[in-house]
């Protein structure tokens, strides 16, 4: 398999097309959004708690296949699990799921979805957001 | 030189002076096709770059042995060249800068904090390179003046109907236009904006990024007061650019950085200023990259700046239809008159870093993104655009490969 074909397999594109968890969830508890500007991707996700499981999790956004495939499988890995246990996920975690190659400039494009949960579930829940996120929150532009 | 002087340009054989494309990426032949954001560097100047470095280098202006004097007579001698290219009156308008972002700064700061307070107007327009946007939105927001755009029209034309209205908001002081559309390839009306702006009495600043590697300049034609342009879009190196200027306004303009050579006397009180251009050349110049500029002017001007504008116009008119024809893929920018060889595009349903990523694994080199025209995006109402650029040594069978490539990213997303 060619690293293009390997870069769009079949899951990502799958993801891209038909993206799980997509729409706006009104009267959610917390949102969040954020955008990558340098691709000029963007991601907002909104969530509702049933204490602090997350009972129901949407994204809505638009930019590369990237960037929405990635959000698209994290709304299906996080659905159902308490918020701390979603802010302590390791980005490993979902770049796993995601099973591609990535270079650092496409490396952001893969995190953005990620960057906006944490976020969500620190506005929603005071959970920490991790270090390593400090520097790309900048870098995304998370709000 | 490996060139010579020729009525119709053969990029062929231009394309043997680049040793960027000796090369393979993946496994394929380099189509460089982003030549408007750099371009590739011929061996004639990378080797006056070598030679002056192995040969003549020293700091300049102040040694009194050999080697200093070589290295300013280089020096100096790149900037005569530059002078020649955009046929400026005197080398003392023609100041060194790091690029054009470096020469429009230098204009809003060291023109506009002078010269600017409330009631005046700062107009750019719509489809400004930031570099010639943010530094004047900045400088009006410190002084107090407007801000205003000229807008752009679907088909990426300036509205030119909407001038008198625009200057009737407030005293207009500047106008500030790119020459041609870095995301686009729209050839401005300079001269004609240029006559407007002097009978409102505004001075006129002129992006030349992206005109002056493609097609001749003059900028006593133009009758301008400020022209930036760059080196490494011209077959040069990074690090240098250029700022014409107009002498009376140079003069008057208090300067922009401080130090070393800009000075002609320093007590602990008081200082004053070297004569143009030094005033605007604070430290130590760039001398190398004013030597390498030089070379890339000769190399340029061999080529012959008319031949290279006709053969870009070629390949655009060989490129548009057959863009066009690709399903799903929708042009931006005039679709007739004066355009430069830059053409930008959407493909329906996928974003533009996905199709630079699929199109590089065939070794097609594009640029995907803003292009640093945010304000732009949002009026043509698109997050990014995927943009091919040619250049001298730009052959049509890459447009073939871009196309063809196309038909990929099509295919992948379909």
């Amino acid at each position: 398999m060619s690293e293009m074909d390997n870069l769009y397999r079949e899951v990502i594109l799958d993801h891209y097309k038909n993206p799980r968890g997509h729409g706006v969830i009104e009267g959610a508890d917390v949102e969040a959004e954020g955008m990558n500007p340098l691709c000029g991707d963007e991601v907002s996700i909104f969530v509702c708690f049933d204490g602090d499981k997350i009972e129901d999790v949407k994204f809505r956004g638009r930019g590369c296949a990237i960037s929405q495939a990635a959000t698209s499988m994290l709304m299906e890995m996080v659905k159902g699990r308490t918020a701390q246990e979603v802010a302590a996920l390791d980005r490993e975690e979902l770049l796993e799921e995601v099973g591609i190659p990535l270079t650092p400039i496409r490396l952001k494009c893969a995190l953005l979805g990620l960057g906006v949960l944490k976020l969500a579930l620190h506005k929603g829940k005071g959970t920490p957001l991790p270090n390593e996120w400090a520097g790309l929150a900048e870098d995304l532009e998370l709000r | 030189m490996a060139v010579t002087a020729e009525a119709k340009l053969d990029a062929r054989k231009l394309r043997a002076d680049f040793p960027i494309f000796e090369q393979e990426i993946h496994g394929k032949p380099l189509a460089y096709l982003d030549s408007a954001a750099s371009s590739q560097k011929p061996r004639y100047m990378l080797d006056a770059m070598t030679e002056f470095y192995e040969t003549s280098y020293a700091n300049i202006h102040r040694g009194v042995y050999d080697l200093g004097e070589r290295a300013t007579e280089a020096y100096e001698g790149a900037r005569e060249k530059a002078r020649a290219f955009i046929n400026a009156e005197s080398t003392r308008e023609v100041i060194f800068t790091r690029n054009v972002t470096a020469a429009l700064n230098l204009v809003a700061y060291a023109w506009g904090l002078d010269n600017l307070e409330p009631g005046d107007v700062v107009l750019v327009t719509e489809m400004e390179h930031h570099s010639n946007f943010v530094p004047w939105q900045y400088i009006a927001g410190r002084t107090g003046a407007q801000f205003l755009a000229i807008p752009v029209d679907h088909e990426g034309e300036l509205q030119l109907d909407e001038l008198d209205s625009l200057a009737s908001r407030g005293r207009l002081k500047v106008v500030a236009c790119t020459y041609v559309s870095n995301s686009l390839g729209t050839v401005n009306p300079v001269e004609r904006l240029t006559a407007w702006a002097h009978a409102q009495g505004a001075i006129m600043v002129v992006d030349a990024a992206q005109a002056a590697p493609h097609r001749p300049v003059d900028v006593q034609a133009l009758g301008c007061d400020f022209f930036g342009f760059t080196g490494h879009k011209m077959c040069g190196p990074t690090g240098i650019g250029v700022l014409w200027g107009r002498r009376e306004l140079l003069e008057e303009m208090a300067p922009f950085e401080l130090g070393g050579h800009m000075i002609r006397k320093v007590t602990l009180d008081h200082t004053t200023w070297n004569e143009l251009p030094a005033k605007f050349e604070a430290g130590t110049a760039p001398i190398a990259e004013a030597v390498g500029l030089g070379a890339a002017i000769d190399y340029v001007g061999e080529v012959g700046l008319e031949a290279l504008e006709r053969y870009e116009q070629e390949l655009l008119d060989y490129a548009r239809p057959r863009l066009a024809d690709v399903p799903g893929v929708k042009l931006f920018g005039p679709s007739a008159g004066q355009r430069a060889g830059i053409v930008s595009f959407a493909v329906e349903g996928v974003h533009p870093h996905d199709v630079a990523q699929i199109l590089d694994w065939d070794g097609v080199a594009v640029r995907a993104g803003h292009h640093c025209n945010q304000p732009l995006m949002s009026k043509l109402g698109v997050p990014a655009t995927t943009r091919a650029s040619f250049y001298l040594y730009t052959l049509p069978e890459e447009i073939d490969r871009l196309v063809e490539g196309l038909h990929k990213v099509r295919k992948t997303f379909a």
